[in-house]
């Protein structure tokens, strides 16, 4: 029986870089999609409005592990044979796009009707209105919802490991069927994971602060 | 509708003060006529005409839910209307599929009761804004611009300030600052001093006073009767989405032709 040592450690880390790389893909992916989202959510064509709705209802009603199978196994039935990484990558963005789209969209709405008025009544037109005026308060608002989003999908990375992934998640269990030592080695996997999430928080307090900061 | 249209038609024979030279179209900043407005089934606006001149200041009294902060929001094609005439600054606003929205808002300026600055921006940075990008300005001439307009309010001190480190009077007086700026040739001023306390509204008021006598094109809703009294070329009492009273505010005060607004002053003063 081999004895947990830093071998493991190692390849630990290794399967970490993962978790990293696909916490990165949905963070990117569903930033510029969710952002999209939450775009069409207020627009003023009923259609973009109605088309997003329907994609955020589908989306938050259905588990992120069935969108990893769909994607994978799904798709290659149909004669799309994605590389995990890809499949892992689309449906992470699919996810996460839904979701932060509308916690973006009720951070735009949280900015006060009377802000978009002022600054119609000043001659900008709707894009700088949104741009200058309503995105900058957004933003603030956004911070701590976003932050939180972004612990979650760090953790639920670990769903592609049913896709074949060797994540870290997935990593840890390989160790613990040849070292039978499961407190030990989940305890470090759980180590990692906060080490992975701890430094978003402390990130996000400190953009908190500063973005309050400028005006004191 | 019918018997809106007779009841509107009676109200403008009452009180559709018009001063001597408004035949001629040239001299008319704004002119409303027929104005109908519906937020739903409740009629908010019910045949309302009025004539606006170069350089007057109008103010408009009357109850809540009169209709008065529907009509200024109208003349800055804030609502929508459903019939009549409304030409501001040479736009037919009525015509909403051709009115060019953009240069209406560049020559009228709006003032709101809760003065909706922008918070994430400075003072400076609140005027220049709509310069830059609405006037196209280069960054340098709009700063003047801004510092000019803060010292007519008395503010330039605080062109650094965000607008929460200001106290409610110097945050509407920037909110006019940021509006004159854009050199509008109508104001409008909804309710401005509604939220401030006597103190502060005064500081608002000699401000407003002052753009009155330097010539600017005034339309403002209020509640403050003496200044509206002192002030006002034009005084237009509403009641019940029309105008019911208008005319020169002392005439008005001294002998109010319906007992509506008899009442209104008789409480208000």
């Amino acid at each position: 029986m081999v004895q947990f040592n830093w071998f493991h450690v190692g390849f630990l880390l290794q399967a970490a870089q993962w978790t990293v790389l696909l916490s990165l893909l949905a963070f990117v992916g569903g930033g510029v999609f969710g952002l999209a989202v939450a775009l069409c959510r207020i627009s003023r064509y009923p259609l973009l409005r109605w088309m997003t709705t329907a994609y955020i209802q589908l989306v938050q009603g259905t588990p992120l592990l069935v969108l990893l199978f769909l994607a994978y196994f799904g798709l290659s039935i149909m004669g799309f044979q994605l590389a995990p990484l890809a499949a892992a990558g689309i449906s992470l963005t699919i996810y996460s796009a839904a979701f932060l789209g509308e916690i973006w969209r009720g951070c735009i709405q949280a900015v006060p009707r009377t802000q978009w008025e002022a600054a119609e009544c000043l001659g900008l037109n709707r894009f700088e209105q949104l741009l200058r005026v309503i995105l900058p308060q957004a933003v603030r608002i956004a911070v701590p919802p976003t932050v939180g989003f972004m612990v979650q999908i760090v953790k639920n990375t670990s769903l592609a490991s049913v896709i074949g992934f060797v994540e870290l998640s997935r990593a840890g269990n390989l160790v613990n069927n040849s070292t039978f030592q499961p407190f030990i080695v989940f305890t470090t996997v759980a180590l990692f994971y906060f080490c992975l999430c701890y430094p978003l928080s402390v990130a996000s307090r400190r953009l908190e602060r500063r973005l309050n900061a400028v005006r004191n | 509708m019918q018997s809106a249209i007779n009841a509107s038609d009676i109200a403008g024979s009452i009180g559709a003060y018009q001063p001597s030279e408004s035949a001629a179209q040239t001299g008319s900043m704004i002119s409303v006529a027929n104005l109908h407005k519906s937020f739903g089934v409740h009629q908010v606006l019910k045949g309302v005409s009025l004539t606006v001149q170069k350089g007057q200041m109008v103010a408009i009294v009357g109850r809540s839910g009169s209709g008065k902060s529907t009509l200024l929001r109208c003349m800055n094609a804030l609502e929508t209307i459903e019939s009549g005439e409304l030409n501001v600054c040479g736009h037919a606003v009525h015509d909403r599929s051709r009115v060019n929205l953009r240069e209406l808002r560049k020559q009228v300026g709006i003032v709101f009761q809760s003065y909706n600055l922008f918070p994430h921006l400075t003072v400076e940075r609140n005027i220049t804004l709509a310069l830059t990008t609405v006037k196209a300005m280069d960054r340098a001439a709009a700063t003047r611009k801004a510092l000019e307009v803060l010292e007519q309010v008395g503010l330039a001190q605080k062109k650094d300030a965000y607008p929460e480190q200001l106290s409610g009077g110097q945050q509407q007086r920037v909110a006019i600052a940021r509006s004159l700026a854009m050199a509008p040739q109508v104001m409008l001023f909804d309710e401005v001093t509604s939220a401030l306390d006597p103190e502060l509204t005064g500081e608002v008021l000699k401000v407003m006073e002052q753009l009155a006598r330097d010539g600017m094109t005034m339309v403002l809703v209020t509640h403050e009767m003496a200044f509206a009294r002192k002030v006002a070329d034009v005084l237009v009492f509403m009641h019940d989405g029309k105008i019911w009273e208008s005319g020169p505010p002392n005439e008005l005060f001294d002998a109010p032709k319906t007992k509506e607004f008899a009442q209104f002053i008789g409480s208000g003063l």
